[in-house]
């Protein structure tokens, strides 16, 4: 083979230009996840918590800097496979600090015996090995790497310009949080079945998602969102193709969105995984499936917004119907707090349906005001327990008020924020997405405000509860929060008063972001 | 744009007061209770001199002590205050009306009995501080709601208003008060929620970057879209005035409420509803608040004579004085809507004087249910003889409430009922049958309560303290001196309701000299 033909063929392959410094974030945690592995395995047991703890806050720490530093870069890289634009960014930091209290929430070591959760995941319910366990004060620590795994497949998902980069981003981000559903330290049970449940049915999405892939693929001959965007435009294949594909695309995305009607999965594994997971998958999940949803809509099929706008509508419409009506006759808070979050996967989608700058930055602001609220929201119920563990059940909640006021305020806040009044960061991030939709979609905002009144009532309920009512007999008591777990609740309430008195900066920056790179 | 901070520092006054309360301990009750009062007695004396400083003259701009911020540049949103007269008025009103509650439920909440009406199952020791610490911060979204010239930011106070008024009336109130703080809630937050529809609505279609009122009149087009804004403004008033049919909340949760709670919901909280329809409804909707007028009209009308009904009825005291309100929102509604300077003056002075003669009622409703730990009325009888002064001040606060000429609610409710006779002849003879409604529902209960066969219960009461007579007295003196001298706070009004009917598009009708002998038109 001559010299002259190598270097012909290397022209042709092509390897493409990577933009290394604009992708550290996801370098760093990827890098952090992999120290933790190694931690794991070379550090004696009764070091590996401590270490694991550094590893975790400091990667997200410094990947949270990162991103800070590449503040206003717009760029695509890798053959346009990944975007870092505004809205890209926003949503990574977003991610971070949301996945910094989680980490926060998940190091508990003072409430439960040692740590919420198990050590063994695989042992069998019910046998003597698990009976021996919901004593032991053995920690294992493999969930914080599992964590940063997921974390570093949410930062790729909602930058990919790529269907199949963003399938992997998927998969990254969704085989850890399978794991993590099932290692809870109470009610193993629950907890095994949340985690088989979501696995089943992510299964499922994930193949509707390649499925989409395959039909899209079919259409226009690649992968890449700014492509098929083109094709829709030029080409003259059947365009069943292209609305199947996008159909089964989203059928994966709105999934993982936990958005009516491929909800059914929340509930459940809301309930049945160790809560400080559940705060993680509740918040960071939702908002880089959402981010995903964006990129999908706003870059791949902006032009054919006329096809799929009715679909988005139907779906919030369900969406918040679900999440408002079947919250109602809940009496888990869990549960409860699993379909208020069906509720506002509709909310958002309404400021989807803006298809505007407006509209991303909007979008942007909410997820930034829920993703805190309803992870805070999960941090408290950590912290009321009886001798089972939390005592999520709503009557346990009765009389709060008046054995912890504390606690009790800090869920009120919580929960004024996401029934959305105003002074809090919920009120301001409705207002932001129901305006930006409102000139293209004023029925639809409509009924999200009368969803929002609706939701407003189990909201409602537990201030009723925790205030009005009288405690029960032998209620639950409420654990004094280690610091992890007070920072996380301190900072969740904290930006939850804050923004919805001076949003404005935050409001600034998330405009500024309101930014899709094609 | 000059600042002027002294709006300002009314605003703030109550908010600082109520920080101080919240912060002090379970056990300094007393000091909580003193300096709740010193504060409250500062905002009425401070809102008392901004109303002598207010300028009537005929030069004076619309808006006076205005002091305007930046809040949220994103949505053109400020912090804005500012007052004209109808403002003014209602905002002395209901901070003349907070020290009397500060006072007449000054031991409300010292024994240990579950609610005034004495121990519930669970009876428990309410935390005293925090009632009026609750008390001061609805003082501060009250006089927020009344003075901001932000269409955003009275959304802001008119929906945070609910939060204080719902732990008053949850954590302090009767016996079914979880029901009662839940209803209150969820009506004021549906009708809230309709009005932030709106909102948005106003913000899109006027293209308008600010939401600043000023820059808001007059943009809003024509049409169906201005119909259906004024809806979402006018439901939300409707629900909060209230209005028949949207009434349903008020009789459980004035009930429930603690008399001190009832009378700020009812005579202040109420007001706002009236209030939002002259300053947010008829300015920014003219054509369709023209458009919708006469059912509005209407719908006073039946709730003048179907509230009077019922409150004849009732054998629940606080129950009764909430549906005696109800009827009274009627005869303000005819007023607003009846589009002529002495119906909008009148109602404006209805208002006011509502506020004060109700505020009065329950507070004196409350005393005698502090006595007798019942609501109902059929437990009391005869009571004149064992407690004179209290019946004279019950007396004197009902016979204000069916305004009695020489009371100020005289002038206002006849000048509501010319001022709807020079448009609506026939409306305003039915609603002149609810002035023969209201003496019957007030003397009937006076009669019951104070007169006839004294009751056992009865014969234990003791007369009203120096410290409940100061609760109440001062409210009836105010009561009587408008009645026989109006004229300052009419000077005050009568600006006000101009520029809204200029802004209505609508002047007073033409007297018509000729019409009696079939005339030229």
């Amino acid at each position: 083979v001559s010299p002259l033909l190598l270097a012909d063929g290397a022209q042709t392959i092509n390897a493409p230009s990577v933009s290394y410094h604009a992708l550290t974030p996801i370098f760093i945690v990827l890098g952090a996840a992999l120290l933790g592995v190694l931690a794991e395995g070379l550090l004696p047991r009764s070091e590996r918590y401590a270490a694991q703890l550094v590893i975790s806050i400091g990667g997200l720490v410094a990947a949270g800097i990162a991103v800070g530093l590449l503040h206003g870069t717009n760029e695509s890289t890798i053959s346009n496979a990944l975007a870092v634009d505004g809205a890209g960014l926003f949503l990574q930091g977003t991610i971070i600090v949301l996945a910094l209290m989680s980490v926060l929430l998940v190091a508990e070591r003072s409430v439960d015996v040692v740590s919420p959760i198990v050590a063994s995941a695989a042992v069998v319910v019910g046998s003597p090995a698990d009976r021996e366990l919901s004593r032991s004060s053995r920690i294992q620590t493999e969930i914080f790497p599992l964590l940063l795994f997921a974390v570093s497949g949410m930062l790729i998902f909602p930058i990919s310009n790529n269907l199949i980069l963003m399938f992997v981003a998927l998969e990254v981000l969704s085989l850890p949080l399978y794991l993590m559903a099932g290692l809870s330290r109470r009610r193993r049970l629950q907890s095994q079945e949340a985690a088989l449940k979501y696995f089943l049915l992510g299964a499922f999405a994930s193949a509707f998602f390649l499925y989409g892939i395959a039909l899209l693929y079919g259409y226009a001959n690649s992968v890449d969102l700014d492509v098929i965007l083109n094709a829709s435009r030029t080409s003259n294949k059947p365009s069943v193709l292209l609305y199947l594909g996008l159909a089964l695309l989203l059928v994966g995305v709105l999934f993982k969105a936990g958005i009516a009607p491929f909800h059914s999965w929340t509930p459940d594994v809301y309930q049945g995984s160790p809560t400080p997971v559940t705060a993680f998958m509740a918040s960071c999940t939702k908002v880089a499936a959402f981010g995903a949803i964006l990129r999908v809509l706003y870059v791949g099929f902006n032009t054919t917004a006329w096809n799929w706008r009715p679909i988005i509508w139907a779906v919030a419409i369900a969406s918040m119907a679900v999440g408002a009506i079947f919250g109602l006759t809940q009496t888990d808070l869990k549960r409860i707090l699993a379909y208020s979050s069906i509720a506002h996967a509709g909310f958002i989608l309404v400021g989807v349906v803006a298809l505007t700058k407006d509209g991303i930055s909007s979008v942007l602001f909410y997820l930034l005001t829920y993703g805190f609220s309803t992870l805070a929201a999960f941090g408290v119920l950590t912290l009321v327990r009886d001798a089972n563990g939390e005592a999520t059940h709503l009557s346990q909640w009765s009389g709060l008020g008046r054995k912890s006021p504390t606690v009790a305020l800090v869920m009120t806040v919580l929960l004024m924020s996401m029934a959305g009044i105003p002074l809090t960061a919920g009120f301001v991030g409705k207002f932001a997405v129901f305006r930006a939709a409102y000139h293209v979609a004023a029925p639809l905002v409509v009924m999200a405000l009368v969803f929002s009144a609706i939701a407003a009532f189990y909201y409602l309920r537990i201030v009723v509860l925790m205030f009005f009512a009288e405690p029960p007999e032998n209620g639950p008591t409420i654990a004094i929060p280690g610091w992890s777990t007070s920072v996380a609740l301190t900072f969740g309430v904290l930006v939850t008063v804050v923004l919805g008195i001076v949003p404005q900066p935050i409001l600034d920056l998330a405009s500024k972001a309101g930014k899709l790179v094609g | 744009m000059s600042q002027n901070y002294a709006l300002v520092g009314l605003v703030l006054l109550p908010l600082v007061g109520s920080a101080l309360v919240f912060a002090l301990g379970e056990a300094q009750a007393k000091l909580a209770k003193q300096l709740t009062l010193l504060v409250s007695l500062a905002a009425a004396v401070y809102a008392i001199v901004l109303c002598f400083e207010f300028d009537t003259g005929s030069g004076a701009s619309r808006f006076q002590f205005s002091a305007s911020w930046n809040w949220i540049r994103a949505f053109g949103v400020h912090i804005a205050f500012g007052v004209d007269g109808i403002a003014l008025v209602l905002v002395t009103m209901a901070v003349v009306l907070v020290p009397a509650v500060v006072l007449a439920s000054w031991t409300s909440f010292d024994s240990r009995s579950g609610s005034e009406e004495g121990p519930t199952p669970y009876g428990r020791r309410r935390s005293v501080k925090n009632y009026f610490a609750l008390l001061l911060l609805l003082e501060f979204f009250m006089i927020g709601v009344f003075t901001a010239t932000d269409v955003f930011l009275f959304y802001v106070f008119f929906e945070a208003m609910l939060v204080p008024m719902y732990f008053i009336i949850g954590s302090f109130g009767g016996p079914r008060r979880q029901y009662a703080a839940m209803k209150f809630f969820l009506y004021s937050l549906v009708g809230g929620l309709l009005m932030l529809a709106s909102v948005i609505g106003l913000f899109v279609t006027t293209g308008s970057r600010s939401f600043a009122l000023t820059d808001l009149i007059g943009k809003v087009p024509d049409g169906a879209t201005q119909k259906w804004l004024f809806l979402g403004f006018f439901i939300a008033f409707a629900i909060k005035a209230p209005l028949i049919p949207f009434h349903t909340w008020l009789p459980d949760a004035g009930a429930e409420a603690p008399a001190g709670g009832a009378a700020l919901l009812v005579g202040v909280l109420d007001k706002v509803g009236t209030f939002g329809f002259l300053r947010y409804c008829l300015p920014l909707f003219p054509a369709a608040s023209r458009y919708f007028a006469p059912t509005i009209l209407i719908l006073s009308v039946i709730g003048i004579l179907y509230a009077g009904f019922l409150a004849i009825g009732q054998r629940d005291m606080k129950r009764l004085v909430a549906y005696t309100s109800v009827a009274h929102f009627g005869f303000i509604g005819l007023g607003i809507f009846a589009f002529t300077t002495q119906g909008g003056t009148g109602a404006v002075l209805y208002m006011v004087n509502h506020g004060l003669s109700t505020g009065a009622l329950f507070l004196v409703v409350g005393l005698l249910i502090a006595r007798g730990k019942s609501r109902n009325v059929d437990d009391y009888g005869g009571a004149a003889k064992v407690t004179p002064i209290l019946a004279g001040l019950f007396l004197l606060a009902g016979l204000s409430a069916l305004a009695l000429p020489g009371m100020s609610t005289f002038i206002s409710e006849f000048l509501v009922l010319v001022g709807t006779f020079t448009r609506h002849k026939g409306l305003a003879v039915l609603a002149t049958t609810g002035i023969v409604l209201a003496a019957i529902y007030v003397l009937y209960l006076y009669q019951r309560t104070f007169q006839g066969v004294m009751s056992e219960r009865v014969a234990k009461f003791r007369d009203v303290n120096v410290r409940e007579i100061l609760a109440v007295a001062p409210l009836i003196a105010l009561i009587i001196g408008l009645g026989f001298y109006p004229k300052p706070v009419l000077d005050i009004i009568n600006p006000a309701v101009k520029a809204t009917l200029t802004d209505v598009h609508q002047t007073d009708p033409a007297p018509k000299l000729g019409t009696a002998h079939g005339g030229t038109k």
